[in-house]
């Protein structure tokens, strides 16, 4: 199988965020907790290869930090949509055009109706904002996804001859989804978790802008980006570093995303 | 058709049924009093008790959701706490902002994402093909308030051709109000100018591939010509469905951007509610916000009935 040059590229640029925020818990090349204001503003190059922010803090090691908490909460939110949504996806399916279905399927678009920022701002405005929130505002976004997909793959599993089979041998429908039915969506939800996992790098941004998310002194890329915005003008690497760091993560996932469903699924190279 | 119309319909109210209650219970068991917190830390137990009183928080649970829903059946959607108006004028003037905005944004995704996609289709394969898709997989990554940051950074600090901020007002002139509403409506129009050419892209590459234009072509029908009058049409369907669907991701980012350019739309209008507690502007305004969606979606559903016979059965 030909592996994608966007595959490869995207596999790299995430396992090199990945690897910034491991590193980060043994080193990082300036301590983030400690204010130097005389250092502060500094343009990349010039004792620090990024550049300083408004109160001395070193750009990189925040960085590096900050993955720490973008990939945290992603990857947390696209589990809890993973650990719930999957389940009631293949739930629904095995009772597809019952009652139980319907009620599951209106359920998702009844979510899907709250833009997700809306519903992360009111689960912020209920539980006060903190990194464990932003996860579980995006998550339950994450949900409906996962359900949808699962549901949509199992359907068509449930019409063939091994299913058939496995049915006729005596299994129950909740034998068949976790034996047969799962390991053959497999692919499907690994494709969407990637997805919904540069998804969640996105949405975590944006809530920790707005402060909804991770609380200082935590760095986060999204707070390291409103911070900037006022002295956009003077120290304009502020605001480029970061945002160019969750440009090339998100878009390292999406290539990575892409490459995996023209991998994983033969129909989809043809339209890709 | 009677019969799908019908069933779409009884779907809607239901969401809206459930989403209103969705929305009243969570704001429930927010913590803290609104009345309190208008009064400040100072106030007296008994003008807390009176104001409790004034703003109906002391009737029973299910009374109060009565009122609410049946208020905003009348277009009543009850009396800000802090702003001291009705809610409904609240809203109707941030309106003016945000949806001006969100059309603004939709219209400039739409007319740079169409002729994009479709040239990027004609010239399957070839630099320019590689060159749009290239340049929308990195819209597709870039975050809107990131890129309204930038949008600020050149053309307000750096070339002055715009405020950084601020909206003068509809009073100021249509010129005026369009001009500020422009790099905010560019930020929230490059993710959905970026999905949407390469939708578009792919579902005419589709379309290409058809029998229908190889008739076309071999009746001597020119490239272009196949494209434009007889492709074209057809490719647009699966365009306007992300166009439905992406419905809820503007008027999510509307409210992330309105933030970064301090527009007083209905963007900002819910998070000073959310810090302010004013609870009764938040429920308002998130419920207008899921009508919005919900209808929307209706309309597609709709729309793609009157286009698709199918699916009128379906149902």
């Amino acid at each position: 199988m030909r592996v994608p040059a966007g595959f490869l590229i995207g596999a790299a640029l995430s396992a090199l965020f990945l690897l910034m925020a491991m590193v980060s818990f043994i080193w990082t090349p300036h301590d983030v907790t400690v204010l130097a204001v005389a250092e502060r503003m500094k343009v990349p190059g010039d004792g620090y290869l990024l550049g300083t922010d408004h109160l001395g803090r070193d750009i990189l090691s925040m960085l590096m930090v900050g993955a720490r908490t973008s990939i945290g909460v992603a990857l947390v939110a696209a589990g809890i949509g993973l650990a719930v949504g999957v389940p009631l996806g293949l739930f629904a399916a095995a009772r597809r055009g019952g009652w139980v279905d319907e009620i599951i399927m209106r359920g998702n678009d009844l979510v899907f109706a709250f833009p997700p920022l809306v519903m992360a701002i009111l689960i912020a405005a209920v539980f006060g904002p903190s990194a464990l929130n932003a996860m579980l505002a995006i998550g339950v976004f994450n949900i409906p996804v996962f359900a949808r997909v699962a549901r949509a793959g199992a359907i068509s599993l449930w019409t063939l001859d091994f299913i058939m089979a496995a049915r006729v041998a005596g299994k129950g429908a909740a034998r068949i989804s976790a034996e047969h039915i799962f390991p053959n969506i497999g692919n499907l939800l690994i494709v969407q978790a990637t997805i919904q996992f540069s998804v969640g790098i996105v949405s975590e941004a944006a809530l920790s802008y707005f402060g909804l998310g991770a609380q200082p002194p935590v760095p986060s890329w999204g707070r390291m980006l409103a911070d900037s915005q006022t002295m956009i003008g003077l120290a304009p690497h502020m605001a480029l570093i970061p945002g160019l760091a969750i440009v090339l993560m998100v878009l390292g996932l999406n290539l990575m995303g892409d490459g995996l469903r023209d991998m994983l699924d033969p129909r989809m190279r043809r339209t890709a | 058709m009677l019969c799908y119309l019908l069933s779409r319909l009884i779907s809607l109210v239901l969401s809206l049924a459930v989403a209103s209650l969705v929305i009243f219970a969570m704001l429930e068991i927010i913590p803290g009093d609104p009345a309190a917190v208008m009064l400040g830390l100072n106030a007296e137990p008994e003008a807390v008790a009176a104001l409790r009183t004034e703003l109906g928080l002391d009737l029973p649970l299910a009374q109060r959701y009565a009122a609410w829903v049946g208020g905003m059946l009348q277009g009543d959607f009850g009396t800000s706490y802090t702003y001291r108006v009705p809610v409904a004028d609240l809203i109707s003037a941030r309106l003016g902002v945000s949806l001006p905005l969100t059309l603004y944004a939709i219209f400039l995704s739409t007319a740079l994402a169409i002729p994009l996609g479709v040239w990027a289709a004609s010239r399957h394969g070839r630099p320019a093909d590689l060159a749009i898709m290239g340049v929308t997989q990195l819209g597709i990554a870039v975050p809107n308030f990131w890129f309204a940051m930038i949008l600020v950074l050149i053309f307000a600090i750096r070339l002055g051709w715009f405020a950084s901020g601020g909206f003068p007002g509809w009073d100021a002139g249509l010129f005026a109000g369009l001009k500020a509403l422009t790099l905010p409506a560019l930020a929230l129009a490059l993710l959905q100018a970026s999905i949407l050419a390469r939708v578009m892209r792919s579902s005419l590459l589709e379309t290409l591939h058809r029998d229908y234009i190889r008739t076309a072509r071999a009746k001597g029908l020119s490239r272009s010509r196949a494209i434009l009058h007889h492709a074209f049409r057809n490719a647009l369907i699966p365009v306007m469905t992300i166009l439905g669907m992406q419905v809820s991701v503007l008027i999510a980012g509307a409210i992330v951007v309105e933030n970064v350019f301090f527009l007083p739309g209905l963007g900002r209008l819910i998070f000073q509610a959310v810090t302010q507690r004013d609870l009764i502007v938040v429920e308002a305004v998130v419920m207008l916000l899921v009508f919005a969606v919900v209808v929307v979606n209706f309309l597609v559903d709709l729309a793609y009935a009157v286009v698709d016979p199918r699916l009128r059965r379906r149902a």
